[in-house]
């Protein structure tokens, strides 16, 4: 068990430690100062060329908005297209079909705005070409906007008043050739070499050692794993996700996989601080994160190392954990850690199956994606965590009877609008989304019954985690549900949209309607952001508007489910 | 607005082919010099494919090491964990008719000896591992499927237990199954 447990502690050592060190590269790069990897310079140029763009030309709040709805909109026609024909495109070894239009509708939003809900399983309901050219390549792009969106407003925020906010597409592209592509590199060498796929076979026949015949799926996996993670996409290419032994394949690819996707969340706290000069900003921030982190970590991997007490009552050894739904080169620790990295950070890839961990670990999963600010997936989660900011800044300045402001720039009531309906939007969608869905199932529960795979408090969990997922852009299941219908495929679909373009909408409008403001020089009477006092403010204000929200929720779910299984 | 759709456009062409193409060429090129040659790392006996390292396969005939329980039934082509909820009434009865079927095949073995990972099914359906104590708790009954001394395939157990620096220790089921099939062919 110690062995298990030191596991979890080196995967998160090393990757704070690492992602110090990038956050300052990424500040580096994206303030266009001189760098080491200067040399893609030329690459870039042709890019920009090639593509039309006029990397000098600046660009004010709205139109950063606007290059980034337009570019998503190409995407969104595109990925129609390949997930609606793929059955007839090339690279298609297994012949599997088309999507039917609803499933392409939910897919094509899942992967175009980070989610990557998967409603399809990889072996049987994509081709080849749509894993590389659509699902891989949104992977990579919707990646690149969070952190285009995310680096807009750090520019916003420096100690100026501007309209000029930098070019999106410069943004854009470097987060692909300075950050994305070379380090997806890197772990898909890994992979590869822990045994990995990446060909271009069709899958294998086998008549297996006992005499049974299968057939054993195979694809240009490596590739799509390193961008599924450091991107935080989470989409896999085999229905099992990072826990199928292929895509996942040893202690050492979990570690890397796990490693890549906390990275780049972790690194743009510390860019942040280097970006606008003041680091003890993103130490604050860095601060809360991780403690909100630990929090929903430690029951986690308490109840999942412990074991099913249902399971323990029938007498069987019980010692390395709760072990449904896991696999055993992981173990439970790394499963645990895995399922919390992956819920608090938007990527939604599992290494075990979410459905079937205990109560109070579903639970925890649910209530990362609820605050969704823990780190946050790549770009966004800075921005939600912004918008908490925001709103803790406008809250404590009323309590100490001082101006609002944050960074030199006063927050006024139309900012704090815009915040609050960001805000109280994730809730919004949850619960009603929820809500109709619950009430949808008791009133015909036969007409529904394909939805649920478990009675009773668990199975309300499965629409409530959905829904969460959904509205987080997480796209990590409770897999039980089954999802391939035409109300889960729609109303996540909308559920999607609108979470994932208004959390960026807000904080941009926000970020560029402060800067144009006029820069108040710091005073005595200015109420300090980089102090431990205002990090506990964030904090509750976090846990009162993304947590106690969804009380009741989780009451009738998890806690329900948590209370009668161990009453016994 | 329409500018801008232009420069959506050609961008997304190219980057079509730096992340679609270049970069997967790259990584499949890499992949050439690793084992398995980017196909999967696959076992032959006598010439014959009989599996794939790193992909669990069925055993569940006593001469065999069994592997866990499968809600893909160890099908490669369909992974899928059961999603049976911890408090699951019929997912617990299940668990429990395991357990009961597992002591019946293994006489001699007490409840508390059989690990978590030989009742409840893993997250792929294609778990390729056992802990040490989930092979070791199935000895006796190999030994006597195959008419060998149980010191002799402890011994083999023990010579595939894997363990890391980091994480748990485990055993590769199919391997350990070839090697059994090497020192005393199945089926009599």
């Amino acid at each position: 068990m110690n062995k298990e447990l030191l596991g979890i502690l080196v995967i998160f050592g090393s990757t704070v430690l690492l992602a110090v060190p990038l956050g300052r590269y990424l500040a580096t790069v994206y303030r266009g100062d001189k760098s080491w990897s200067d040399f893609l310079g030329p690459l870039e140029r042709l890019i920009y060329r090639l593509g039309g763009v006029r990397p000098e030309r600046e660009m004010s709040w709205q139109q950063h908005l606007v290059a980034l709805l337009t570019i998503n909109l190409v995407w969104f026609i595109w990925a129609m297209f390949v997930l609606c024909t793929q059955g007839s495109l090339p690279l298609n070894p297994d012949h599997n079909p088309s999507m039917s239009p609803d499933q392409a509708f939910n897919t094509a939003i899942s992967f175009l705005v980070n989610c990557n809900l998967q409603h399809y399983s990889g072996e049987s309901g994509a081709t080849y070409f749509s894993q590389v050219f659509c699902l891989m390549f949104l992977q990579f792009v919707t990646a690149a906007i969070g952190m285009a969106a995310c680096v807009v407003v750090f520019n916003a925020l420096r100690d100026r008043t501007t309209e000029k906010l930098g070019n999106f597409y410069v943004y854009f592209l470097k987060s692909i050739t300075r950050v994305l592509l070379p380090i997806a590199l890197a772990v898909a060498l890994v992979l590869v070499f822990q045994g990995t796929p990446m060909g271009w076979a069709g899958k294998a026949p086998l008549v297996t050692v006992q005499g049974d015949s299968t057939f054993v799926s195979r694809g240009p996996v490596a590739a799509m794993v390193a961008i599924k993670e450091l991107g935080t996409n989470g989409g896999g290419f085999f229905g099992a996700n990072s826990a199928h032994p292929l895509e996942n394949p040893t202690y050492l690819t979990n570690a890397v996989e796990n490693f890549a996707l906390v990275l780049i969340p972790l690194a743009l706290v510390f860019a942040f601080g280097y970006y606008i000069k003041r680091p003890r900003l993103s130490y604050m921030v860095f601060g809360v994160m991780t403690v909100g982190f630990l929090m929903l970590l430690a029951p986690t991997v308490y109840y999942e190392t412990h074991g099913n007490p249902a399971i323990a009552h029938m007498g069987a050894d019980q010692r390395l954990g709760a072990l449904e739904g896991k696999e055993v080169r992981f173990g439970a620790a790394a499963s645990a850690y895995w399922g919390i990295t992956n819920t608090v950070i938007s990527c939604g890839s599992v290494n075990s199956m979410h459905d079937s961990h205990m109560p109070v670990s579903g639970m925890a999963e649910l209530l990362g994606m609820m605050t969704n600010a823990f780190y946050g997936g790549v770009g966004v989660g800075f921005l939600n965590f912004f918008v908490f900011v925001i709103i803790a800044v406008f809250i404590s300045g009323l309590m100490v009877g001082r101006t609002p402001e944050f960074l030199g720039k006063k927050i006024e009531a139309r900012e704090m609008k815009i915040a609050i309906v960001v805000a109280l939007l994730h809730p919004l969608l949850i619960l009603a989304g929820t809500a109709m869905a619950a009430h949808l199932y008791v009133g015909n529960p036969t007409a529904y019954a394909g939805w649920l795979a478990n009675p009773g408090y668990h199975g309300f969990s499965e629409m409530l985690y959905e829904y969460t997922s959904a509205s987080a852009n997480n796209g990590s299941g409770f897999e039980g549900l089954g999802d391939n219908t035409l109300w889960w495929n729609i109303s996540t679909g909308v559920v999607m949209i609108l979470a994932r373009y208004l959390p960026i909408i807000g904080p941009v409008a926000i970020a560029g309607l402060l800067a144009r403001k006029k820069y108040i020089p710091e005073s005595a009477g200015t109420l300090r952001t980089d102090t431990g006092t205002f990090g506990i403010m964030v904090f509750f204000v976090i846990w009162i508007i993304a947590a106690l929200a969804f009380f009741p929720a989780l009451a009738l779910g998890p806690l329900a489910e948590h209370f009668t299984l161990y009453a016994r | 607005m329409k500018s801008q759709l232009f420069i959506a456009f050609r961008l997304t062409l190219t980057l079509l082919v730096l992340c679609c193409v270049a970069y997967p060429a790259l990584v499949w090129a890499a992949a050439q010099l690793a084992p398995g040659r980017g196909e999967g790392v696959q076992l032959s006996r006598q010439g014959r494919l009989v599996g794939f390292a790193n992909v669990g396969q069925k055993f569940d005939k006593p001469q065999y090491f069994n592997s866990r329980p499968s809600a893909a039934d160890y099908h490669a082509d369909a992974s899928s964990g059961s999603n049976k909820g911890p408090s699951n009434p019929e997912y617990l009865a299940q668990v429990k008719a395991r357990l009961d079927t597992f002591l019946v095949q293994n006489p001699g073995v007490k409840a508390a000896d059989v690990p978590a990972e030989l009742l409840t099914a893993s997250g792929s359906g294609l778990d390729p591992h056992l802990s040490p104590q989930g092979a070791l708790v199935q000895v006796a009954r190999v030994a006597a499927a195959r008419h060998l001394a149980p010191a002799q395939v402890q011994a083999l157990v023990q010579q595939h237990v894997e363990a890391g620096l980091l994480g748990p220790d485990k055993v590769n089921v199919l391997q350990l199954n070839l090697a059994l099939d090497a020192l005393a062919p199945a089926g009599r």
